[in-house]
């Protein structure tokens, strides 16, 4: 239970994920659940894919037709609550926010993380991005099985 | 006896922006601030802040700081400062008596006065709470992210608000183990959002739960923790014991609203806003004319708040001295939607009750 736990239920995130078939592409995911005063995920969509509104506590809706997974918003997110998903040959993608030092490195094997922080197997990182505009905030470009697609959210590296 | 026009109690969020915006009005004033530098709490916040661009959102606390910071720096023809230095008495005849980084003591007169001192971290009773190593969260964020010095290796976070996740999140990334998070009521009390961050980095969160005692011989060596239930009793049997060598409390802010009673302001209790706030009307003037407030001080919010707060008691202070804003009405109107706007959800309903019951309203 998302209330006390901090675990969003299965059927609440799937309400947040597009069928695989969308998935071909990479979309957003927004993970944000209850009404927080909050809008940088519309402001900083370069497609307007993201809409908040007028209220800036109403979550926000992706519009998946205008959505090119870019990760823009990822970084902007200030809850770190959006992630971009995508299936594609036989393997799933992701980019995910990640703000721990030492970064991880391209073509490092990491475990793939749930949203309770388990362990639910490996996945490796494909690209690490950290330009100045994402202010501290990298994206990791990150790849795993296509049956964690609702599973993992993000990484965590093997010591 | 130094003579101002507009005093500013307290360099925060609020004091800053009232400044800038006093400055714009054509207002001179002097900011007192008893830490070395201004900025207030935004200095040690490096997450990014919620809210929309029009109160930085995206930006982290330590740059919005330097924004406002930066901002003021424009008007440096009309905006003073004195750091390190603490008010110790506000009268009734407007005159503030100050303590120097000297520990020399002055007066200071003023036309108008803003109190924008902020809040102070509320403490929790338990057996040997006062053991070294149990800590204000606030103070650990301060101790970490100001001074860069950890407050211990195994910490517990007592309070799952987001001051509690936020300070949890950034013990983590400083790579201390953040062994669990409790809290007493029965569901997490910050942006669900935060929790699950937490949640991802494998940090549990228990609700129903709070700290019983601490123990350690010289400084703290474990906590016992114990369930409670809904009427917030404890549950027999299910203390557990916890090995840490740092705890940290975070419970709730309460305005630090000392220098209001002392001047006679109107005070009122109100439990929503985080304890004794002054009466105020929609100008953020309390009962003694020329006295404003902003910021926490007249309810514990988010920064965000705290600082369109400051936007708009300068403006009305500037109009009060007789220096209308060029942009007086729109801006007006703009920072009240924008505060309307931040507290219109669920988490501003706190805020808008207790707004309501300072101000003798029935709320809806």
């Amino acid at each position: 239970m998302l209330k006390t736990t901090g675990v969003p239920d299965k059927a609440l995130i799937l309400t947040r994920f597009p069928d695989d078939v969308i998935l071909g592409k990479p979309k957003a995911i927004t993970e944000c659940y209850e009404p927080i005063p909050c809008n940088p995920c519309e402001t900083s969509c370069p497609f307007e894919a993201i809409t908040v509104g007028e209220d800036i506590n109403t979550p926000p809706k992706v519009d998946f037709d205008k959505c090119t997974g870019c990760g823009i918003c990822v970084y902007n997110c200030p809850g770190l609550a959006i992630i971009v998903a995508q299936l594609k040959n036989d393997k799933a993608y992701f980019k995910i926010p990640y703000e721990f030092i030492p970064m991880p490195e391209v073509g490092e094997t990491v475990h793939a993380i749930n949203r309770a922080g388990e362990i639910i197997g490996e996945a490796k990182i494909e690209k690490v991005t950290l330009r100045k505009k994402q202010d501290k905030t990298a994206l990791i470009d990150v790849s795993t099985n296509t049956e964690l697609i609702h599973e993992f959210v993000t990484i965590r590296r093997m010591r | 006896m130094k003579h101002v026009d507009l005093l500013i109690i307290g360099g925060g969020p609020s004091g800053l922006a009232a400044a800038k915006m006093a400055a714009e009005s054509g207002v001179s004033s002097l900011i007192i601030e008893r830490d070395t530098k201004v900025g207030g709490q935004l200095v040690k916040q490096t997450h990014m802040f919620f809210g929309s661009e029009k109160q930085y959102a995206k930006t982290r606390g330590i740059n919005i700081a330097e924004i406002l910071i930066n901002d003021c720096k424009e008007h440096d023809d009309k905006i003073s400062y004195m750091t390190e230095t603490t008010v110790v008495g506000l009268y009734p005849d407007y005159v503030v008596t100050v303590m120097d980084r000297n520990h020399k003591y002055s007066k200071i007169k003023a036309n108008t006065i803003l109190v924008a001192t902020g809040a102070s971290e509320k403490v929790l009773a338990f057996e040997n709470n006062d053991l070294p190593g149990i800590y204000g969260a606030g103070a650990v964020q301060t101790l970490m992210n100001v001074h860069g010095v950890l407050p211990g290796q195994d910490v517990v976070m007592v309070g799952s608000g987001n001051i509690g996740l936020i300070v949890s999140y950034q013990l983590m990334q400083a790579g201390v183990n953040v062994k669990r998070v409790i809290e007493a009521a029965s569901v997490i009390g910050g942006y669900k959002v935060h929790a699950s961050k937490l949640k991802r980095l494998g940090v549990e969160i228990t609700t129903n739960m709070t700290v019983k005692s601490a123990q350690g011989n010289g400084a703290l060596e474990s906590i016992v923790v114990q369930k409670l239930d809904d009427d917030w009793q404890f549950i027999p049997g299910t203390e557990e014991e916890i090995s840490v060598d740092a705890l940290c409390i975070s419970v709730g802010l309460s305005p630090l609203s000392n220098l209001l009673s002392m001047v006679g302001c109107e005070m009122k209790y109100v439990s929503a806003l985080g304890g004794n706030v002054p009466v105020i009307d929609h100008s953020h003037e309390t009962t003694v004319p020329n006295i404003f407030v902003a910021g926490d001080v007249c309810g514990v919010e988010e920064a965000s708040s705290a600082i369109v707060e400051g936007y708009y008691v300068g403006l009305i202070i500037g109009n009060r001295l007789g220096k209308t804003h060029p942009h007086y009405e729109r801006l007006i109107q703009d920072f009240t939607q924008q505060l309307d706007n931040l507290r219109s959800g669920p988490f501003g309903e706190k805020t808008r009750s207790g707004l309501a019951q300072l101000r003798g309203e029935q709320h809806a």
